[in-house]
């Protein structure tokens, strides 16, 4: 074979393996991108079961309660316009309690309720999830977001 | 008055930095190459006065100056002393100071002990050399200045964030940054080459060792954080595809790539561009990733204290620094002559190879940190996460481990397929009887990856070791030696996440003290909760006993901390390290009735992952050591013939 | 094509940088706005948070008269900072209160020892559940509430001196 021959192979092979990566990562993306939903936007847009989105909002004041088990608990999410039921197994954050805000990864069952895989309650100081920005929630009221306060 | 001199420390280099590349530039357009002599100790000078400035700030941490703001924000009077040095570079300014100390301090190397480099390109590499460290000077002085005093001086700091409060932690940024910022020497390198139009194997041969150093201290950094984030997190997992993660990988996937296009280059005289290239992009994923950590465009769990004034200047620099190169090398690369010639049998196309799969893993994983802000420029609001990078970096991984037992068995220039072949039977027929055994083991409990990733690893081991089959050991090169071992280190590590994802055990209970739990052969008896008090935090405790089968009990005590400066909880997890696999047990809160969550975890043969860490480092250190003496060996051997 | 080839990195560095400055360029995220400007006070009943001054509760702020109300802590060292300008603004006959943030009372007494007292009354906000009710997401900030306890502006960050006289101009219009 021609060294120049063996080049252009050389090259199409690199060529190959390029497009080939970049469809793989176009459909891994397509696939397991984890869009950011708050409660009204799962009801309004609908998210089919299983896949892996994140759910942010704050969880209502009552609504957390822990399974007979221990380590599971319920709770519900807000944002003032829709809320979801969603459970979580496993050991949560301490900053995690009623009335804080939460970023919960994780997919919907086939029931509607968000099975968490991972929870992320971070209302500190010195950080606040952006997905979260302007989020408020009133703890005597139990009312939270954007709309605070209209109503009245 | 030590802040004050620190600050001064660093205005004299910079004037020093501006005094080098004035003297570069002098030398390189009047062609004279003596100015190289004046300007070895303006370079050498400019690193102490760096190193100065450094560690008269650890004095001040160590003092507890609180009238300096940066220490009153992130140290505590009250810290355990190693903290307090640790704290030096836990923040934004500290770590900046590292960084400029670690670009000084590798400059004034490369102008003391480089001797292989022509005199023209020595200068031009150390003239940018210079011009990067000016940039960071000026970041530093006019935007992040880490002596600034505060008046009126509050009576205590803020304290440290007690995640890094950990004495893994405390040595493992100065780790990454010297492998971060060395980088810069190629980068200096790439362009001094560029500016002198010599690039060739000499000028290869020359780069090398310094892109091996940064790269060792690469791999430490980031075996180390791994161990980390494992221990400290207390999640169970060993590496979360986080950003700041991401930035610490991309840069060391660059550097691994160049490693080995500098050595066919060095050898061959083949892959001129794409070698410039690489040591150009290695130290630009640095910046890159310095910039995406500090100006908070992405949110990460390591969550720094942003400051998007402070983004937009780096990003001024990243533009300079890498708009710059690129454009010098569209400009001259057309002017370098066309490399040697190989034959597509042979190990130049095993490491072209090797290129292509790092370059593409690098690219996906770019894309993957940067996804959620492409989404964002059109208002969708996403986050990417490991469940990409697993999918797309696993197999791809594994095809790169294979190339990478097959590249050391086949000859340069020109080699026989067939030959090869008959190389690889060996490796080959352990694959198949790895594939069997795991699947007598296990057939139906792992998946598809793991599976791979076992097998897969077991072969490459035998596949590695290969190279010194029918050798004298003792008379096999350092180097040689040196290659081996890392690259058995890539199959231990291998083998260590796939048994890890593959084997691992994990039980979630609330227990009561005094119940017991089973779990992957082991015992564990919850004994009681008991508060304990440290230096700065105190914690719950839980007083645990495990055994396994029938064997001797251990006491075990997972923790739940409660720093109060600032106020934070950490877990600590309890770690109980076995030759074959680690027990790891954490304590969570409350449940009611007097209940306590606790998970444990059996994770067999996981500390491999650090251990092929370890090795590949090692590796690296042994190659560059044979190299090095090589070098001392010619030397001598000249001086004496010549006497 | 080698032509093209040779640039290929430095576009892709462009377009990257594009990228970057557009994420720079957004609205800056570290300054959140609450969405309550304009709106009455929460209601909130906090304890006191130090020895020599009473608790405080949102129903005390409809007086007719303006105030501000800072939100600090003893840790926060722009809070620190602040304290000279808060005096200068008690000064000038404004009435200050505070809620600070995740502290304990010896600290705050420590903390308004050492740089002085500028408030008639502050409220301890243990875990910062107000101050999240506010919409405030860090410390220091400060809110001027006019004389029927609606909240008319929010001052994000330390209070500096050439921000005195701004914010005594807006506690004068919301007379």
């Amino acid at each position: 074979m021609k060294a120049k021959h063996q080049r252009l192979i050389l090259a199409l092979v690199a060529l190959a393996a390029l497009i080939g990566a970049a469809l793989l990562a176009a459909s891994a993306l397509k696939d397991e991108a984890a869009y950011f939903y708050t409660p009204s936007d799962a009801k309004t847009k609908g998210v089919e079961p299983g896949k892996a989105i994140r759910l942010g909002g704050m969880v209502v004041k009552g609504s957390l309660h822990r399974a007979a088990d221990g380590v599971t608990v319920r709770f519900d999410v807000t944002d003032n316009k829709a809320t979801v039921p969603a459970t979580f197994t496993g050991i949560a954050p301490d900053l995690f309690r009623e009335g804080s805000g939460v970023v919960a990864e994780g997919a919907f069952d086939r029931s509607g309720t968000f099975v968490a895989t991972n929870l992320l309650a971070k209302h500190d100081e010195r950080y606040m999830p952006r997905e979260l920005e302007g989020m408020t929630y009133n703890e005597t009221t139990h009312e939270m977001g954007p709309e605070m306060g209209k109503e009245k | 008055m030590i802040a004050e001199a620190g600050l001064a420390a660093l205005w004299l280099a910079a004037a020093l930095a501006l005094l080098q590349l004035a003297l570069a530039w002098f030398g390189l357009v009047g062609g004279k190459d003596d100015l190289l002599s004046a300007m070895r100790p303006v370079a050498v000078a400019q690193g102490m006065l760096t190193a100065a400035a450094f560690l008269l700030l650890i004095t001040l941490f160590v003092q507890s100056d609180m009238s300096v703001a940066l220490v009153a924000t992130n140290s505590h009077s009250m810290k355990p002393w190693l903290y307090k040095v640790a704290g030096t570079w836990g923040n934004h300014e500290g770590s900046m100071l590292l960084w400029v100390t670690v670009m000084g301090v590798a400059g004034a190397a490369v102008a003391l002990f480089e001797r292989a480099l022509r005199r023209d390109t020595h200068m031009a590499t150390l003239g940018a050399q210079a011009a990067i460290s000016l940039g960071f000077y000026a970041f530093l002085l006019f935007a992040s200045n880490p002596f600034a005093r505060l008046d009126p001086a509050p009576p205590d700091g803020q304290g440290l964030n007690p995640l890094l409060q950990d004495p893994g932690l405390a040595f493992h940024p100065p780790t990454l940054y010297i492998g971060y910022v060395g980088l810069s020497v190629a980068f200096s390198f790439a362009v001094g080459a560029l500016l002198t139009r010599r690039v060739d194997a000499a000028f290869a041969k020359a780069m090398r060792p310094w892109v091996l150093a940064a790269w060792i201290m690469l791999t430490l950094g980031i075996t180390a954080g791994s161990y980390w984030a494992y221990y400290e997190l207390g999640w169970g997992g060993w590496w979360f595809w986080d950003p700041v993660e991401n930035a610490s990988l991309m840069p060391w996937l660059a550097a691994t790539a160049l490693l080995h296009s500098a050595t066919v280059l060095a050898t061959r005289d083949a892959l001129r561009a794409w070698t410039i290239m690489l040591a150009v992009v290695a130290f630009s994923m640095s910046m890159v990733g310095t910039f995406l950590v500090r100006s908070g465009i992405l949110t990460s769990v390591h969550a720094f204290a942003v400051d998007p004034q402070r983004g937009t200047f780096i990003l001024g620099l990243l533009a300079l620094y890498i708009g710059g190169a690129l454009a010098l090398f569209g400009f001259r690369i057309g002017t370098v002559r066309e490399g040697a010639q190989f034959e597509l049998v042979s190990r130049e196309t095993m490491l072209v190879v090797n290129n292509l799969l790092l370059t593409v893993i690098l690219g996906l994983v770019l894309i993957g940190t940067l996804y959620p802000l492409m989404t964002e420029a059109f208002g969708h609001k996403v986050s990417v996460g490991p469940p990409y990078f697993d999918r797309i970096v696993g197999p791809i991984t594994l095809v790169l481990v294979i190339a990478m037992a097959g590249g050391p068995l086949t000859r340069w220039r020109k080699d026989r397929a067939k030959a090869v072949g008959g190389r690889m039977l060996i490796p080959a027929i352990i694959l198949l009887a790895a594939a069997i055994a795991v699947s007598a083991l296990a057939w139906g409990r792992i998946g598809v990856l793991p599976f791979l990733g076992l097998i897969i690893a077991a072969a490459v081991a035998v596949g590695s070791v290969a190279p010194l089959w029918k050798r004298n050991l003792r008379r096999t090169p350092l180097f040689t030696w040196g290659m081996v071992i890392a690259h058995l280190g890539c199959a231990v590590s291998l083998a260590g996440m796939a048994s890890d994802s593959a084997f691992t055990v994990e039980k979630l209970v609330a227990a009561k003290p005094g119940e017991t739990i089973s779990t992957a052969g082991w015992t564990l008896r919850f004994d009681r909760i008991v508060p304990v008090a440290g230096d700065n935090w105190t914690a719950l405790q839980g007083d645990m006993t495990v055994w396994r089968g029938n064997g001797a009990p251990i006491a075990i005590h997972p923790q739940s901390r409660f720093f109060t400066n600032p106020p934070t909880t950490t877990t600590e997890a309890a770690l109980l390290t076995r030759w074959n696999g680690q027990l790891y047990v954490v304590l969570g809160q409350e449940a009611e009735r007097g209940r306590w969550q606790l998970r444990i975890w059996w994770k067999p043969f996981v500390t491999l992952i650090w251990l092929g860490g370890i090795m590949i480092a090692l590796g690296g250190a042994l190659a560059l050591l044979g190299r090095e003496r090589r070098g001392w060996m010619m030397k001598i051997r000249k001086r004496s013939a010549l006497a | 094509m080698k032509r093209a080839l040779i640039w290929l990195p430095l576009l892709l560095f462009l377009a990257f940088f594009g990228l970057f400055a557009s994420g720079l360029l957004k609205p800056d995220n570290r300054i959140i706005a609450s969405r309550l400007v304009g709106q009455p006070l929460p209601a909130f009943s906090l304890p006191a948070a130090a020895s020599d001054r009473p608790a405080l509760a949102s129903a005390q702020f409809a007086t007719g008269k303006p105030r501000l109300l800072n939100i600090f802590a003893s840790w926060c060292i722009p809070c620190a900072a602040e304290a000279p300008q808060l005096m200068a603004l008690k000064q000038a006959g404004v009435e200050i209160d505070a809620i600070a943030i995740r502290d304990a009372r010896p600290d705050v007494d420590r903390f308004l020892a050492r740089y002085g007292n500028p408030y008639t009354r502050i409220g301890l906000d243990a875990r910062s559940a107000v101050q999240m009710a506010l919409g405030s997401s860090g410390v220091p900030e400060t809110f001027v509430i006019d004389g029927k306890g609606k909240i008319v502006h929010q001052h994000v960050g330390d209070i500096r001196e050439d921000d005195v006289a701004g914010i005594l101009k807006i506690l004068r219009d919301a007379r």
